[in-house]
């Protein structure tokens, strides 16, 4: 495959845009996970799946369409979805998680809708839901290149008041930050990033790269900064893992980048558990 | 005015809806001074303490912080807040006792500003000044009660705050920590000039620690010195709960707490 890169342009397409995917999808997933939103990547996949079902559409009845990548109705869709679950988070109050399955059953019913309405598209859309390695084009390279300098930048800047913000909310509240301003940016970060991450892990399996490397860093990390790297660390081999060894056995990358994630989690699972053996025997806390 | 009240309450009434939780509050906190707010459950103790952070608006009456009007006050920094650990805090949430503490300088430091060496030495010294500084590495997670509802007020330190607001600190905390605790904040009070508002059950800590006292239950029964508090009999304090009530003037293997 490293030979491969050099020659087509098609892997070097899935190749750079996975190294940006591995990382950040868990940097904004450590942020989701430790704030209880686990369940908003898959929402808010589930309605970019509709956005791109529309671009499809729109692509087969006019003309003007025809050549405009999905990747853009899809954000614009997951864009709006997620302005949607913020509005909903504060009509249902003492309910907020309602609000990621009323999104996410809108977004597969419009979905369903517009594959409807074309009478069914080509594996086009296969390729959408499980990912693929042949479809990630240059555009899409750049859309998601900017996309990652933009997130990595703004987590970078933003990120005392993100950390405060995920830890307490009615501190970081009172202490007077802007704090509903913040959270915007946030939750347009991730509509953005999982827009973006669905063309190689598919949008069925995008909000596992942005929970698994993270809840297996949770178990073992000290302190968020550490977390943080180590989610990356994990997401990065999930993504490079999968998509070398994918192309070698001939198997689906998306769900091989999956099940490595999976992997790398059940070990630091076993992991925590060897260790958190040895200070019982001495008898520790 | 010959010295200005760190907050000055005036005919603070407020409701949610039909129910009116306050009425007719007037509390002046001096500067310096440790004033312990206590009542019963429901009396409207967690609505005032969020009136004066101003994450309720206000309906009727004035606050006034540093002596200006709370809906024209910017300085948020200059006031700690430290809130019930168990309402707000995630136990499993993978952060440093450093990290922690150093949270409570993001207002000072502002956007788009990292924390430097000296803010660095700061985080240390706060965490120093309630011992917790062995402890600055852990997990927040790995710490009991105790420890962490020190670190939750090392954090409210960091930014150097002229008033302290407690809600109810001790809740979760084990008995014996519990003294050694109130000590604490009698030294930040004291030594620190840190002046100190305080909401809590605990009456017998009260009277034994703090220079002032507001009992508050929907309306205002008392709001004095802390020796003229401890003058109340306890049949008084019986009228005020509406259930017999019991002083246990600190023994704190008892807890000092109202039955």
């Amino acid at each position: 495959m490293i030979q491969g890169i050099f020659h087509y342009e098609f892997l070097q397409n899935a190749f750079f845009t996975g190294i940006m995917i591995g990382l950040i999808a868990p940097l904004l997933g450590v942020f989701i996970v430790v704030r209880r939103l686990s369940l908003i990547a898959d929402a808010l996949s589930h309605v970019t799946l509709a956005g791109i079902a529309a671009s499809l559409l729109l692509g087969k009845y006019f003309s003007a369409f025809n050549g405009l990548n999905p990747i853009y109705i899809g954000m614009a869709f997951s864009v709006s979805g997620s302005l949607f679950i913020e509005k909903l988070r504060g009509v249902y109050k003492h309910y907020q998680e309602l609000a990621i399955p009323i999104i996410l059953s809108s977004g597969i019913g419009l979905g369903v809708i517009f594959i409807s309405l074309a009478n069914g598209f080509n594996t086009d859309l296969f390729s959408y839901l499980f990912g693929s390695v042949t479809a990630v084009s240059r555009t899409d390279l750049w859309v998601i290149l900017i996309i990652s300098i933009f997130v990595v930048l703004l987590v970078f800047l933003l990120y005392k008041e993100l950390f405060l913000l995920s830890f307490d909310e009615e501190h970081a509240k009172a202490s007077g930050i802007a704090a509903k301003s913040i959270h915007f940016v946030f939750i347009l970060m991730v509509a953005l990033v999982i827009a973006a991450s669905m063309r190689i892990v598919g949008i069925l399996l995008v909000s596992s790269l942005m929970t698994l490397p993270v809840a297996a860093s949770i178990r073992i990390a000290k302190g968020f900064k550490q977390t943080i790297f180590l989610s990356i660390i994990f997401g990065e081999t999930s993504v490079l893992g999968g998509l070398f060894t994918a192309y070698y056995l001939n198997l689906a990358p998306g769900g091989t980048i999956v099940m490595i994630a999976v992997l790398i989690l059940v070990l630091a699972l076993a992991f925590k558990k060897i260790r958190h053996k040895e200070p019982e025997q001495v008898g520790g806390e | 005015m010959t010295e200005q009240a760190i907050i000055e309450i005036k005919n603070l009434s407020y409701r949610y809806e039909k129910d009116m939780v306050l009425e007719n509050i007037n509390i002046s906190v001096p500067k310096g001074a440790f004033l312990a707010i206590v009542g019963p459950n429901g009396s409207g103790k967690s609505t005032l303490l969020k009136l004066v952070l101003g994450l309720l608006k206000l309906q009727k009456g004035d606050i006034r912080l540093f002596g200006e009007e709370i809906n024209h006050f910017k300085n948020w920094e200059e006031i700690g807040y430290v809130s019930q650990k168990a309402n707000s805090f995630n136990t499993g949430f993978p952060a440093s006792v450093f990290e922690v503490v150093a949270s409570g300088l993001t207002k000072k430091l502002g956007l788009f500003r990292f924390l430097k060496k000296e803010d660095k030495r700061i985080v240390m010294d706060a965490l120093k000044a309630v011992g917790m500084d062995p402890f600055s590495k852990r997990n927040i997670g790995e710490l009991s009660g105790g420890q962490q509802q020190r670190v939750f007020i090392a954090r409210a330190l960091v930014s150097e705050p002229k008033l302290l607001i407690l809600d109810e600190p001790t809740v979760g905390v084990d008995i014996q920590n519990v003294n050694s605790f109130y000590q604490m904040l009698s030294n930040l009070n004291k030594n620190h000039a840190i002046t100190l508002l305080l909401v809590t059950h605990d009456i017998g800590t009260v009277s034994d620690k703090a220079t002032h006292v507001a009992c508050l239950n929907k309306h205002l029964h008392f709001h004095g010195e802390a020796s003229e508090f401890e003058q109340m009999k306890n049949d008084e304090m019986s009228d005020f709960y509406g259930h017999e009530v019991q002083m246990l003037l600190h023994q704190h293997e008892h807890g000092g707490v109202y039955k």
